[in-house]
């Protein structure tokens, strides 16, 4: 008979969970250790009996995260991922990767480009808000290249073996306050058509004012403001950085 | 300069006060807002009853003769508790305009029904082209015997869905963006020729979008001159959405303290560290910067002085920045709660988001305070 792990506990923030089959959860496995050395990463199949999931809507009225409660919940011992009480040292490593990436490059480019799109189409040339959207623009393309000229320069250094450690939270902190730029400066492109927010569930059958291109800029705006406050907050990033890399 | 309240409008605070205290708490709000209608009856029949609906109309027009004071007193409670009924639509929108642009006649036909809570008002002014200028004026009207006929279409007119009666502006003659030439017209919504199609708005409220074909108006005001009775009347409004904004700001500023003070992390209370004691003073200083500028207009408003239209757009773009900053601020400080619909701060940001569109955004008002320094 195979041995039995039996999870009891609470999960919150956790990110589309009412569309997961799988969870992979950390948790406690040894109360009386020091708190990082007692974790375990489990895999838990989201259909074991005492799993419940709880949605939170969140300000943008979407439905992105969830409460996953744990109740006496049995799982097989071969869901273990690694050794027993190491899934600090797995979290670690996943974190790390998720605080380069966060730099979000690609997507901010993608999003500036609809930005001048949108601004070219809602606001004539004879408007003086659009010379003082093009400035807006431009200091955040710069932002955008200014931070990836830093990240390349990171992947070059990383393909020689040097790591940039603790001072990649950076890229954290600058992606997210750019991304929450231009979907501040999206919302505020369509001016009045600001005003509304598409209801959820989204559906064909229900009206959305004005053009097509500026029906999600309401919700986007409110949704990103989740992005100085999750995955490490920007204080705590600013924090890792002043203390683990400029030894304050 | 503090505003001393005389007597009768502490009376009218404390009234306002004890009535959203006992009755417009954040569920009761909560559940308005996702009631069929959207807005309460019961709440308007409770504003109608304590007078407010009155305060702010001159004695010769039937009202309490509260003036602009009396707005900003009722809109700063009204702020406070996120009340999403109409007040600023049809008492200081409408209202206003019928006090100060319509004959005697009209003024007797229209305003005794918004006092005795009888008739919701919205203005319909924005248009798919206008950005926030009100004179970008392409629905058109002409006259056909003794009332107007208009033809267009009016985008993101708030609360239209509740209305009885809309103010709309329509242009009798000009190019589309010339300054003279527009006029209002007092429009019922059930019209001929009139079409709806409603939505709700970012901060819970409705709005929608309207066309109008071959619809019967009546003018309201001097013909050709509506751009300067709807910048008179942008003065008002934004005198109301000015202390609104300062009522959010208020309270945003004593959740987040209170929160800071109660929340644990690495085990301390997180008002404890510095960066966000920091943070906090930033945003007491903002809401005290705030609500001096939004008594200054407001004695402004009443004194009709010289200046007002220019120090309104000034109001409108400093609180407007203040109130997106301790917004900002309140969600980043409640971390991961102040993303959630449960919690009101969320719900702040929004009405001080949606405030900050209406009738001009705070970088149109900053433009517009330096246009107007230079045209002195």
């Amino acid at each position: 008979m195979t041995a039995t792990i039996i999870v009891n506990g609470h999960k919150t923030w956790t990110t589309l969970a009412q569309h997961a089959d799988w969870i992979f959860c950390l948790v406690r496995t040894d109360p009386n250790a020091k708190p990082q050395s007692g974790i375990s990463f489990l895999l838990i199949d989201m259909k074991s009996p005492g799993v419940t999931v709880r949605p939170i809507i969140t300000i943008d009225g979407s439905h992105e995260v969830n409460d996953v409660f744990l109740e006496n919940v049995r799982v097989p011992v071969e869901n273990l991922v690694g050794e027993e009480n190491k899934g600090w040292t797995y979290a670690k490593f996943l974190l790390g990767n998720e605080r380069t990436s966060m730099a979000g490059i690609g997507r901010s480019t993608r999003y500036i480009q609809k930005l001048k799109q949108i601004v070219e189409a809602e606001i004539p040339a004879d408007d003086p808000a659009h010379l003082e959207f093009l400035r807006d623009i431009a200091r955040v393309e710069l932002d955008v290249l200014a931070l990836e000229a830093t990240e390349l320069r990171v992947v070059a250094q990383l393909a020689r073996g040097i790591d940039p450690g603790p001072a990649a939270s950076l890229f954290k902190i600058r992606g997210t306050e750019i991304f929450q730029d231009i979907t501040e400066l999206t919302h505020r492109a369509i001016g009045n058509y600001g005003l509304a927010i598409r209801e959820h569930p989204v559906s064909a059958n229900r009206f959305m004012p004005g053009p097509d291109y500026g029906h999600t800029a309401s919700e986007k705006y409110l949704n990103a403001r989740k992005l100085s406050i999750y995955g490490g907050s920007n204080e705590i990033q600013r924090n890792i950085i002043a203390k683990a890399v400029l030894g304050l | 300069m503090d505003i001393q309240f005389t007597e009768e409008q502490e009376l009218l605070r404390s009234s306002v006060q004890r009535l959203l205290r006992d009755q417009y708490d954040f569920e009761a709000r909560r559940k308005i807002v996702a009631s069929e209608e959207g807005f309460s009856r019961t709440q308007w029949d409770a504003f109608a009853e304590l007078g407010l609906l009155a305060a702010p109309f001159s004695d010769s027009a039937g009202g309490l003769g509260g003036g602009p004071l009396a707005t900003m007193i009722i809109m700063h409670e009204f702020g406070r508790h996120l009340v999403v009924e109409p007040f600023v639509e049809t008492v200081v929108l409408a209202g206003g305009l019928i006090e100060h642009a319509g004959t005697p006649e009209q003024q007797q036909a229209f305003i005794p029904g918004i006092i005795d809570r009888s008739k919701i008002w919205t203005l319909a002014w924005t248009e798919k082209e206008s950005r926030f200028d009100l004179a970008k004026v392409t629905t058109r009207a002409r006259r056909e015997g003794s009332d107007y006929v208009l033809t267009g279409a009016k985008t993101m007119v708030i609360a239209a869905p509740w209305a009885d009666d809309l103010i709309v502006s329509a242009r009798t003659s000009g190019d589309d963006r010339d300054r003279g030439g527009v006029s209002l017209f007092v429009v019922d919504r059930r019209a001929a020729g009139l079409d709806l199609q409603s939505f709700k708005t970012i901060d819970g409220r409705r709005a929608a979008e309207i066309s109008l074909r071959e619809v019967r108006g009546q003018l309201i005001g001097r013909e050709g001159d509506g751009v300067a009775l709807l910048e008179a009347g942008r003065d008002r409004a934004i005198g109301a959405l000015c202390a609104e904004a300062v009522g959010a700001i208020g309270e945003l500023n004593a959740a987040t303290l209170d929160y800071s003070k109660t929340r644990k992390q690495f085990g301390t209370t997180i008002g404890s560290f510095q960066v966000l004691q920091h943070r906090m003073v930033d945003m007491f200083i903002a809401h005290q910067e705030a609500l001096s500028l939004m008594q200054h207009l407001s004695l402004n408003l009443s004194a009709r002085d010289p200046g007002l239209s220019r120090l309104a757009s000034g109001a409108k773009s400093k609180i407007g920045y203040a109130g997106k900053f301790v917004a900002d601020q309140a969600v980043q400080l409640h971390g991961g709660m102040g993303m959630t619909d449960e919690l009101n701060v969320g719900h702040y940001f929004k009405r001080i988001s949606s405030i900050n569109i209406q009738f001009g955004d705070p970088a149109f008002h900053v433009l517009r305070y330096a246009q107007l320094d230079a045209a002195a």
